[in-house]
């Protein structure tokens, strides 16, 4: 499997600029997830590498040659397209065929890949059926069959399960994940949904208008994230920002805000080096809050509305100005229109330079 | 009060029974009144003349006798026909030159679409003018094409000359004459094709045809492979479209041969004309007519036929694999 580098790839529409001089390296064999907010640019990445949109500037390398003046056909790829792209004249047999045959493959041995890859994906029942008499599910399973059946090095995958109901997607996920693990291959994932990006990728690359925030493991990316905007991407409910202001009492560094008085760890004061702007952005993910006021130092939050959720439930609550989610044991009973006491240990918040979104 | 909110929705309901008979018919009769204004228009412009057009084909008729006063003489009109070796010839370039046209003109409309297809500045320029010649009247293009057919002063034979070429007798030449008329209609008609197609090529799914890029489809793979098969329906129903139109033509090889010279180029319905104004047998030509229609009739339910066949073949098909499977 090749290593894939995009060399400082640029792409403009004309005179939109899509995609600002963008870098990336990726491993051999990973399963990569592009993952980003609608429009940020992740399929037209992905069109680029497949070779389906031209480069505006940069070069792509695999394993060191480039490999931009390629036609789609000479790269080894295959790809998954958010919309299926099936080939609506053909049964599915002769759809999951199609790369194989033009490539002359012997009868039998066609057959026979396109078997076994029917049956692992449940779809061996429907191989003479055209495209318009399956359901959605269906379809996305052929159409990932049809980029199975080739022994590409690369696989990639466009949004392959925004399709799907939500009890399908997860299965599909299940699915995907189990595949990760038994094929060997380069695999590019582009997602919009974070849940997808964390349980398939080992690594996972956040985008926003075509710049990539940062890249790494979901837990790196869960528990360091590198400025507010993957904080608040990565992890779900959304991580809570708080307006607060830095000050310096009994030789401490302290964060005040709307409602709270938190001091900070010595490994976060470290960080800050000396260097404290005023206004800052602290972060608290909904499931660091505590019940109890005792454990860390105690917020105050006004509670609004309790959403359901089985075991958890969701606090929707107010502290000053902002809304705080709270994740919260649904076995204890809850009043909305009261204002409550909870408890957060200064080592679970995290800080944001106000202006800039940059951690602190 | 109780009771007569008790007894309210019974008479209701009862009255509900006893009406519901009429308003089912009632139901049933109205797609029908509304689709009568155009039945009648279809009766008045369509079948009247049909029938007319049958009616008068069973009869000797010349142009100078009123219809009832025109002598029934049965099949004998088709009979004829069928022993005229004129008209067998003239059947037979009719076929040769509708078959030739339509082949040539789907060949160069799909081949052209296929080329431009493309995104090329000036192209949407390049495009209207291919379809200029499809908006010019058939006179106006008969009459083109003769002056550059013209032995001495036409474009074609100066440009022949400019060359040192013999110059082409192109209409006076038997064997030449059907080319000639065959080029005309095929310059004509031709964009007719184009658009359509390049409309259906416009309208495959984009997708679809990325996918094949990525499978290692080559452009010409592409094109037999996913293109051609997608426009299929769109290309039969051009085709027979433009073959139905191929066997009325008239009015370009009427100003151009007048189906000479001998009969070489006197197509179907230019016999037809000429059989009731030169030879004023309205009857025999009436047949002649019924000929045309029963032959066009064959082809359109000919078609129509494949096509339903194929589908209950893949049906069938799909079925018994259901079963085995
Ligand atoms: N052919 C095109 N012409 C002009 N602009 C385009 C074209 N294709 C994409 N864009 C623009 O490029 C930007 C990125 O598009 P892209 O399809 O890569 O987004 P995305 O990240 O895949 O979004 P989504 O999650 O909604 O699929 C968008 O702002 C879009 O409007
Ligand atoms: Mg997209």
């Amino acid at each position: 499997m090749p290593k894939i580098h995009f060399d400082h790839i640029e792409k403009s529409f004309g005179t939109v600029r899509v995609l600002p001089p963008l870098d990336l390296q990726l491993n051999d064999g990973e399963f990569t997830v592009l993952v980003g907010p609608s429009g940020c640019g992740k399929s037209t990445t992905l069109r680029i590498l497949a070779g389906l949109e031209s480069l505006s500037a940069g070069e792509i390398y695999f394993d060191d040659a480039p490999i931009s003046h390629l036609a789609p056909k000479d790269r080894d790829l295959a790809m998954v397209f958010q919309d299926y792209a099936l080939y609506p004249h053909m049964d599915i047999a002769r759809n999951m065929s199609f790369a194989l045959r033009l490539q002359r493959a012997p009868r039998a041995e066609i057959a026979a890949k396109v078997q076994r890859v029917a049956e692992m994906l449940n779809i061996a029942h429907l191989l003479d059926r055209k495209p318009a008499e399956l359901s959605g599910g269906q379809r996305q399973r052929v159409a990932m069959g049809r980029a199975l059946v080739r022994d590409a090095s690369t696989f990639l995958f466009d949004e392959p399960l925004s399709n799907l109901d939500a009890k399908l997607r997860a299965k599909m996920r299940t699915e995907l994940a189990e595949m990760r693990d038994t094929l060997d291959k380069n695999m590019i994932y582009v997602t919009h949904d974070q849940i997808e990006a964390m349980t398939l990728g080992d690594r996972i690359v956040v985008m926003s208008e075509g710049v990539i925030q940062q890249q790494g493991s979901p837990e790196e990316l869960f528990k360091t994230p590198a400025n507010q905007f993957v904080a608040g991407f990565i992890g779900s409910p959304t991580m809570n920002f708080l307006g607060g202001s830095l000050a310096r009492e009994a030789d401490r560094l302290w964060v005040r805000g709307d409602g709270f008085l938190l001091p900070l760890t010595d490994e976060q004061s470290g960080r800050l080096n000396g260097n404290t702007p005023g206004d800052v952005s602290v972060g608290i993910r909904p499931s660091s809050f505590s019940a109890d006021p005792k454990v860390g130092a105690p917020i105050e939050l006004h509670l609004a509305v309790s959403e359901y959720l089985g075991a958890q439930s969701v606090l929707v609550t107010r502290c000053g100005e902002e809304e705080v989610l709270v994740e919260y044991d649904s076995a204890t009973p809850m009043k909305s229109g009261v204002s409550m006491t909870f408890g957060v240990r200064p080592e679970d918040i995290m800080l944001f330079d106000r202006a800039s979104g940059a951690r602190l | 009060m109780v009771s007569h909110e008790l007894t309210t929705p019974d008479l209701k309901s009862e009255r509900r029974v006893r009406h519901a008979p009429r308003f089912f018919n009632m139901n049933r009769l109205t797609p029908y009144f509304f689709l009568a204004p155009a039945g009648a228009v279809l009766a008045v412009a369509l079948l009247y003349p049909i029938g007319y057009m049958i009616y008068a084909s069973f009869l000797s008729w010349n142009p100078s006798q009123r219809i009832h006063e025109a002598d029934w003489i049965g099949l004998r009109n088709y009979t004829n026909l069928l022993k005229d070796p004129n008209f067998i010839e003239s059947f037979f370039v009719t076929l040769k030159f509708a078959s030739v046209v339509v082949t040539l003109e789907m060949v160069i409309g799909v081949g052209l679409a296929l080329l431009l297809d493309r995104k090329i500045r000036g192209m949407s320029v390049l495009r209207t003018i291919f379809i200029l010649p499809m908006m010019i009247a058939p006179i106006v293009v008969g009459l083109m094409w003769r002056y550059m057919y013209h032995p001495s002063v036409g474009i074609l034979n100066r440009t022949l000359k400019g060359w040192g070429l013999d110059p082409i007798p192109w209409l006076s030449d038997p064997d030449w004459a059907l080319p000639s008329v065959i080029i005309a209609d095929v310059w004509q008609w031709t964009p007719f094709i184009f658009i359509l197609s390049l409309a259906a090529l416009q309208s495959l799914p984009q997708s679809a045809l990325e996918a094949s890029r990525i499978d290692g489809a080559s452009t010409w793979q592409q094109i037999i492979h996913i293109k051609l098969p997608l426009m299929l329906p769109v290309l039969i129903i051009a085709g027979l479209l433009r073959l139905i139109d191929a066997f009325k033509v008239l009015e370009v090889i009427l100003v151009l041969t007048n189906g000479g010279p001998g009969l070489s180029t006197e197509i179907l319905s230019l016999r037809i004309s000429r059989t009731t104004s030169e030879f004023r047998e309205l009857g025999e030509a009436a047949a002649m007519s019924n000929y045309l229609l029963l032959l066009l009739l064959i082809i359109t339910l000919g078609m129509f036929l494949f096509n339903k066949v194929m589908d209950m073949r893949q049906q069938r098909l799909r079925a018994a694999a259901q079963e085995a499977g």
